[in-house]
């Protein structure tokens, strides 16, 4: 297959700044020679390339929107042009960035103490040290609210209890942002470092979705953390909704990205592919496909890229992010299914990256709030009825 | 240390290069373009001198049309301290040793002590402008270089350059002209705080009354662009290996009259 060169049906190319557009072809170029050529044995192995970590650092794709702290200070535009390029990559890649930016870096520098800020902010902006984000339990995930982890106030810090599941990168962080409810029943978020007794971790294996990103178990048994580790400035469930919601934002742009690799690559196969002595690409059926593919990803782009001027306006609205991640996830994950498809039996290898996508977009659809959820926090904001709780 | 690289914009490597309809020149819609390979090599080592000498700028100089204004984007984003675009519709199609005079009319003006520039740039492939810069300014060359060492007062570098099988070592003045090779080192990427910070640096716009060239008269002028004509299909010989054996070489000595 010929080198990736963007897809771009309606001009959209001119809709972005100079630097926005210098941005994205610097992480289109990083990922094309850093990461693609070996994200296929990651998958295999089912495992991270960890030592990508600092070289995403000083490329400067953590927590490029905050200002100071090292960070880049880029606009959220360029932000979601990079989440795009990310995941044209692979989902894993893509979710690295999401959390340690969105999930870690973000709580830290909006909820955090001076000192938080200082001592952490810096060295994830290098990807010297990396973090994840405990919100999801093994028996609250649509459902956070009622989550079991507790933090109890003793002596002169905190002891946690609990387990927090499905948490991308929990094994290699050096902090996890967790969240727990005190005893005002109330939600708060804490910094843990690796090493703290009675805190361990446990890897999930057998996955056959997001294969090249590490997701762990977190366990916390009368894990005792100083008080200095609490997030001071935020209480309640819109703590870690606000950080969702950064970093739905990235996988709205992320989900295109992974779109435009399929239908790239489907495109170029259905034009080389010759079947009854035609490129297949010559039948209506499967020109019927790739025109799907085209005029779903154009809305999507487009979808994202207002979505990220309404950002930058300061003007966006959580639901709207819902939308965008809500629309973009299906139509990545129906573009991949479809690409995989025309491919026939060269769709189900990893020679080919289609399956890859695929199988990741299945977890894309589910993290971060389901597509169902989402298509009931639209549903709330617009009838006004909370569909949540029916029946409870 | 001031240094001095010389980059050009030359389509993507993946283009498939068209000849337009004016045959003495190709078609540019749709190409993507970007900076010549060779001239990253260029840029990191100028960057990376500037970096071992805790002091020092380099300036990066392109002669093209408004587009090349991207590779010199880049080159900021990278590193480079400033940037000059020599851009003049008189210098439109300018053969190598235009662009080499008007390069050293730029050297003459920034008088750095060091030209760095690409062993080629992969359009056209000519390898010609950083010897005849040099060869412009009466100042000493050394093309194809793998690495280099310039001494503590800056008076001389040493460089290797590539030939067949080993280095070539040669001890030459400053100031001086040196094209990379490939494998002189691994350029780095831009970064996102680069491209960021690159905004806010200069890029001085000059024109040809600048630089003091009244009349530019190409020393090459392109007669026409040729297409390669279609490879002819291969072909396959079937039947006992043996006998297949015997009809590829009666083939290769008979028809390709290769052996
Ligand atoms: C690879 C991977 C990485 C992850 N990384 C992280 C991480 O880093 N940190 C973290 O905290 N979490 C992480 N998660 C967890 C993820 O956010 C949860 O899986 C998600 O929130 C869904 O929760 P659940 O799996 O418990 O599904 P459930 O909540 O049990 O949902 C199951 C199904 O029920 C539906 N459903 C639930 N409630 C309703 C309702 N009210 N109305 C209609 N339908 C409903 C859902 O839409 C879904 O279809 C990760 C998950 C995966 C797979």
């Amino acid at each position: 297959m010929e080198k990736f060169r963007g897809v771009d049906y309606y001009g959209i190319e001119g809709l972005l700044s100079d630097d926005e557009r210098m941005i994205r072809d610097a992480v289109r170029d990083w990922v094309e020679a850093e990461f693609l050529p070996i994200v296929a044995e990651h998958h295999r192995a089912g495992t991270f390339p960890v030592q990508l970590f600092p070289k995403l650092g000083e490329l400067g794709v953590f927590g490029a929107t905050l200002k100071g702290y090292g960070c880049a200070g880029l606009n959220n535009v360029a932000y979601g042009l990079i989440m795009q390029e990310l995941e044209r990559g692979d989902s894993g890649l893509r979710s690295a960035a999401s959390v340690q930016s969105g999930l870690v870096m973000h709580p830290i520098y909006a909820y955090g103490s001076e000192e938080q800020k200082d001592r952490w902010l810096p060295v994830l902006a290098t990807g010297e040290k990396i973090g994840c984000f405990g919100l999801t339990e093994p028996d609250h995930g649509s459902d956070p609210g009622s989550m079991k982890t507790r933090a109890r106030r003793s002596g002169d810090g905190y002891v946690l209890n609990g387990t927090k599941l499905w948490i991308t990168n929990g094994s290699v962080a050096d902090v996890a942002v967790v969240w727990a409810k005190e005893d005002d029943g109330e939600i708060y978020g804490f910094l843990v470092e690796r090493g703290t007794p009675g805190f361990s971790t446990l890897d999930i294996h057998g996955k056959f979705s997001m294969r090249a990103s590490i997701t762990s178990e977190l366990a916390f048994q009368d894990c005792r953390i100083p008080l200095a580790n609490k997030l001071p400035n935020v209480k309640g469930l819109r703590g870690p909704l606000g950080c969702l919601n950064q970093a739905r934002y990235g996988i709205a742009w992320g989900a295109v990205g992974g779109a435009m690799a399929c239908y790239d690559w489907a495109l170029q196969y259905a034009q080389q592919r010759i079947q009854f002595g035609k490129p297949i690409a010559a039948f209506q059926l499967v020109q019927q496909k790739l025109v799907w593919m085209i005029t779903e990803i154009t809305k999507a782009q487009l979808l994202v890229l207002q979505l990220g001027r309404l950002k930058d306006a300061g003007s966006l609205r959580p639901q709207q992010v819902s939308m965008a991640k809500m629309n973009n996830v299906q139509i990545a994950l129906d573009t991949a299914r479809l690409a995989r498809d025309i491919l026939g039996a060269a769709g189900i290898v990893d020679e080919h990256p289609i399956i890859r996508h695929m199988l990741n977009l299945e977890t894309v659809n589910t993290y971060e709030g389901t597509h169902d959820i989402h298509a009931l926090i639209i549903g709330r904001d617009i009838t006004g009825v909370d569909a949540f709780g029916i029946g409870s | 240390m001031k240094i001095l690289v010389a980059v050009k914009q030359v389509p993507d490597t993946a283009t498939q290069v068209k000849i337009s309809s004016d045959p003495k020149a190709i078609d540019t819609a749709g190409i993507t373009w970007i900076v010549s390979p060779y001239d990253e090599f260029a840029i990191e080592e100028a960057l990376r001198i500037k970096e071992k000498r805790g002091q020092g700028e380099v300036v990066a100089v392109t002669l093209g049309p408004d587009r090349a204004k991207e590779t010199l984007r880049s080159a900021l984003a990278m590193g480079c301290d400033r940037a000059i675009h020599v851009n003049d519709p008189a210098l439109a199609n300018a053969d190598t040793m235009t662009t080499a005079r008007a390069l050293a009319a730029v050297v003459k003006q920034e008088a750095p002590q060091l030209v760095l520039c690409g062993r080629q740039a992969i359009d056209d492939d000519a390898g010609a402008v950083g010897a005849q810069l040099a060869e412009v300014l009466g100042w000493p060359c050394a093309s194809w270089i793998m690495e280099e060492t310039i001494d503590a007062d800056a008076k001389t570098v040493r460089v290797g350059r590539q030939v067949e099988g080993g280095l070539e070592v040669f001890d030459i003045p400053l100031p001086a002209v040196l094209s990379a090779q490939k494998g002189l080192n691994e350029p780095r990427y831009p970064t996102l705080k680069g491209i960021m910070g690159a905004k806010k640096k200069e890029i001085k716009d000059v024109k040809a009354s600048d630089l003091g060239l009244s009349s530019i008269t190409p020393e090459l002028s392109i007669t026409a662009l040729e297409a390669l004509p279609a490879r002819p299909p291969g072909r396959i010989i079937p039947g006992d290996v043996k006998d297949a054996v015997k009809e590829l070489v009666r083939s290769l000595r008979e028809d390709a009259k290769a052996i």
